[in-house]
C-alpha cells in the first residue's frame, strides 16, 4: 500500500489532483508549490519533469517545460529538489514525463530514486503497456511506484480491461483524444463513454484529466468518476505574479 | 528476413511504438492491417501502375563513366532525381495514400523539412481528391519558401509549427498533436523510416522498390545482380533504407549510410547522429538520437534540410550497432564540392542531400572491377539558392 491507495481506501469522490510542471517558474520551488497545494486542500499532485519534445501537451504545458529547461530543470536537479518532499509534505505525488529522460537517467535507477523520495506513482504517457509488462514493471513494483495508464475515448474494452489488471491505484481517463489544455465538452458521445466505464465495474479507481479548468468541468467530471485533474489551467496561474498567495483561493474555485 | 522487424516491432534493440495511449488506435489499426493492404493483389496493381505511369519508374540506373574514370570503378547513380516531384519521397506518398484511401481516412496531415515529402504527400492528395495539412518548422518555411509555393499551389493546407526550435522535429511534433486530436478519420503520412512501429517498416516497403529495380539494373549493365557497394546518405533515412532493401541479405555487398557532419562532427553544428547520438526514444522508436546526458533532444545542423534531424530510423539503428552498414559522414563542405563535381563532370545537379553520398566516394578506396551504386536520391532545383550563394556564381 502506498500513499494512493491509502488515499482511494478512505476517500471515494470528489478527489482533486493538480498537474504542475517542476522548474516553472523557477528552480526550487517544486516542494513548496506542493506544501502549498496540500494546505490549499489539494487531494493528490502531478509533478511534471520537462521534455523539448512533449506531443501529448497543448501550449501552455508546452510553454512551461521549455521555460523550466532554460531554468535548468533536469531530473538530477528535480530530485535533488525533492530531497525535503516527505519533511513537508504528506499527499500522494506522482511524477509526470515523457520516457527519453527517464531511460538516458537509468529507469532502475529512476524508480529506485523515486521511491526512495517518497514518490508514490509514475505517469510516463509515452512508455506503452507491452514494455512496460514485459521489460520494467518490477522495478516500478519494487520500489512501490504505482504505473498510471491512460484511457481514451477510443480505448478498446479489451485493453481497458487489461489496463485495469495491470494498474494498482487509479486510471486516467481522458475526457476526450486531445493534447492537454483544451476544454471540456460534455457530448452525448463522452457522456456514453465514461457510463460505459462506470458500467465495466473496474477494480481501480478513475480519474479524469484534460480539459478540467474550473468548479463546473470538475464536478460534471465526479459525477463520472472518483475526482479530476487540472493542469494547464494551474500552471497558468503560475505565470502570474504573486501566484503562491492566490494558490489557496484557486484550489477553493474549483472544489467550492 | 534477417535484419527485418519482429512481431513487436522491434529491430534488435530498436524500434517498438512508444506512443501516447491517444495514439495507440490509429497505430493498431495501422498494425494489424498494413501488410494485409499491401500484400493485396489489386493494391499491388495501383501501386505499380502509379509508379510506372505518373512517377515514371523504373528509374534510371546511370553508368556514370566520367565518375568511372575519376574513381577507378564502375559508378551507377540510382536515378530517383527523376521522378516526378524530383526526388524519392513519392515512393512512399503513393504507397501510403493508397493505403490511407483503403482504412476510408478523409484526411492526410504529414510533417516536412526541406519541404520534398510535403510536397510528394500534396501531390498525391491532389490526385486523390483528399484534403491534406502539412506541418513544417517556421524556420524552415522561411528557408524553403519555394517548396511551400509548390504545396499551397497543390491545394494542400501548410501550417508553421512554431514550437521548439521550429524545425522538422516540431513539425512532427505537430504532426503527432492533430493526430492525437483527429483519431479516426486522419491518417498520417510520415516521410521516413521513423516513428512508431509499422511505420519504418511500412515506409521502408514503399522505398524498396528502388533497391529491388537496381538488382535487375545491374545485371543488364554488370551480367550480376550484386554490386560492391552501395552508397546511399542518412537523415531519417529512407531514400537509403529503400537502397539497401533487397542488398541486407546479400552479406557481401558493402553498404556505406552518409551523415551530415554539418561543420564537422566535432564542430557542435552537426547532424552525425551515430557519432554524436546516444540510444533513447524519439517520435514513437527506440533508437540512436542526438540528446543532452538529461534525454533532451538536441538541434541538429546541416546545410542539408533533408538531413538535418536528430534521430535516425530504428533499422538503421540496428544495422549500425549490428555493423552490417558502415556509418560515416561528409562536411556541409565536402559536399557541396561533391554537388558542383556531378554537376560539371556528369550534367546531373544534385540534391544537396545526395551529395553527402558523392563525397563520400573522395573518401573510398576501389578495385577497378568494382561496381559501386550511389542512390541519387533528389534533384538539386530546390537548392539552387543555397549552392549559388556557396559558390558566390
Amino acid at each position: 500500500m502506498n500513499r494512493l491507495n491509502q488515499l482511494f481506501a478512505s476517500k471515494k469522490d470528489n478527489l482533486l489532483s493538480i498537474y504542475y510542471t517542476a522548474g516553472y517558474p523557477a528552480l526550487n520551488t517544486t516542494v513548496a508549490i506542493a506544501e502549498a497545494l496540500e494546505k490549499a486542500g489539494a487531494d493528490f499532485l502531478e509533478i511534471g519533469f520537462p521534455y523539448s519534445d512533449p506531443v501529448a501537451d497543448g501550449p501552455t504545458i508546452q510553454h512551461s517545460s521549455e521555460q523550466a529547461l532554460i531554468n535548468g530543470m533536469t531530473l538530477n536537479q528535480l530530485f535533488e529538489e525533492l530531497t525535503e518532499l516527505r519533511k513537508r509534505v504528506t499527499i500522494p505525488i506522482l511524477l509526470m514525463g515523457y520516457f527519453n529522460p527517464i531511460v538516458q537517467y537509468g529507469i532502475e535507477r529512476f524508480c529506485k530514486k523515486a521511491g526512495e523520495l517518497g514518490v508514490d506513482g509514475v505517469i510516463v504517457p509515452d512508455l506503452p503497456m507491452y514494455e512496460y509488462e514485459e521489460l520494467y514493471s518490477s522495478y516500478f513494483i519494487d520500489n512501490n511506484l504505482s504505473n498510471i495508464f491512460l484511457v481514451t475515448p477510443q480505448t478498446s474494452p479489451e485493453r481497458i480491461r487489461k489496463i485495469d489488471e495491470l494498474s494498482n491505484s487509479f486510471i486516467y481517463l481522458l475526457s476526450s483524444s486531445s493534447i492537454t489544455g483544451g476544454s471540456l465538452q460534455l457530448t452525448a458521445n463522452i457522456e456514453d463513454y465514461y457510463k460505459r466505464i462506470k458500467g465495466m465495474e473496474l477494480k481501480n479507481p478513475a480519474i479524469i484529466g484534460f480539459g478540467i479548468s474550473d468548479n463546473a468541468t470538475f464536478t460534471k467530471a465526479c459525477q463520472y468518476a472518483n475526482g479530476a485533474i487540472v493542469g494547464s489551467k494551474f500552471v497558468k496561474l503560475l505565470s502570474e505574479e504573486g501566484y503562491m498567495e492566490k494558490i489557496p483561493g484557486f484550489i477553493k474555485s474549483i472544489k467550492q | 528476413m534477417k535484419y527485418g522487424v519482429n512481431d513487436h516491432g522491434y529491430y534488435g534493440d530498436f524500434g517498438g511504438a512508444y506512443i501516447p495511449e491517444m495514439l495507440y488506435p490509429n497505430v493498431e489499426e495501422l498494425r494489424q492491417q498494413y501488410l494485409t493492404i499491401i500484400n493485396d493483389e489489386g493494391f499491388k496493381a495501383e501501386f505499380n501502375d502509379l509508379l510506372k505511369n505518373y512517377v515514371g519508374r523504373p528509374s534510371p540506373l546511370y553508368h556514370a563513366k566520367r565518375y568511372s574514370e575519376k574513381y577507378g570503378a564502375n559508378i551507377f547513380f540510382k536515378r530517383e532525381d527523376l521522378n516526378h516531384t524530383g526526388s524519392h519521397k513519392i515512393n512512399n506518398a503513393i504507397g501510403q495514400i493508397l493505403l490511407a484511401k483503403r482504412l476510408g481516412k478523409k484526411r492526410i496531415i504529414a510533417e516536412t523539412g526541406a519541404g520534398q515529402h510535403g510536397v510528394a504527400t500534396a501531390t498525391v492528395c491532389a490526385l486523390m481528391g483528399i484534403e491534406c495539412v502539412v506541418y513544417m518548422g517556421e524556420i524552415d518555411m522561411a528557408r524553403q519558401a519555394p517548396n511551400v509555393s509548390r504545396m499551397k499551389m497543390l491545394g494542400a493546407t501548410v501550417r508553421p509549427a512554431s514550437s521548439g526550435s521550429k524545425t522538422l522535429k516540431d513539425a512532427t511534433n505537430e504532426a503527432l498533436r492533430d493526430w492525437i486530436a483527429n483519431p479516426v478519420d486522419t491518417h498520417y503520412i510520415i516521410g521516413s523510416v521513423v516513428g512508431p512501429y509499422p511505420y519504418p517498416d511500412m515506409v521502408a516497403r514503399f522505398q524498396s522498390i528502388i533497391s529491388e529495380e537496381t538488382k535487375k539494373q545491374l545485371v543488364e549493365h554488370t551480367g550480376k545482380e550484386l554490386p560492391e557497394y552501395v552508397l546511399a546518405c542518412v537523415g531519417g533515412g529512407s531514400n537509403a533504407m529503400g537502397m539497401f532493401y533487397h542488398f541486407l541479405d546479400d552479406e557481401q555487398v558493402k553498404l556505406v549510410a552518409i551523415e551530415a557532419a554539418g561543420k564537422g562532427v566535432d564542430s557542435g553544428h552537426s547532424a552525425a547522429t551515430t557519432f554524436l547520438g546516444h540510444e533513447g526514444v524519439l517520435h514513437g522508436s527506440r533508437t540512436i538520437l542526438m540528446q543532452t546526458p538529461d534525454g533532451q533532444v538536441v538541434e541538429p545542423y546541416s546545410i542539408s534540410a533533408g538531413l538535418d534531424y536528430p534521430g535516425i530510423g530504428p533499422q538503421h539503428a540496428h544495422l549500425y550497432k549490428i555493423n552490417r552498414a558502415q556509418y560515416v559522414s561528409v562536411t556541409d563542405d565536402e559536399a557541396m564540392q561533391a554537388g558542383l563535381l556531378c554537376s560539371q563532370m556528369e550534367g546531373i545537379i544534385p540534391a544537396i542531400e545526395s551529395s553527402h553520398a558523392l563525397a563520400q566516394l573522395e573518401k573510398m578506396k576501389f578495385k577497378s572491377s568494382d561496381n559501386v551504386v550511389i542512390c541519387l536520391s533528389g534533384r538539386g532545383d530546390k537548392d539552387l539558392d543555397t549552392f549559388i550563394k556557396y559558390f558566390n556564381y
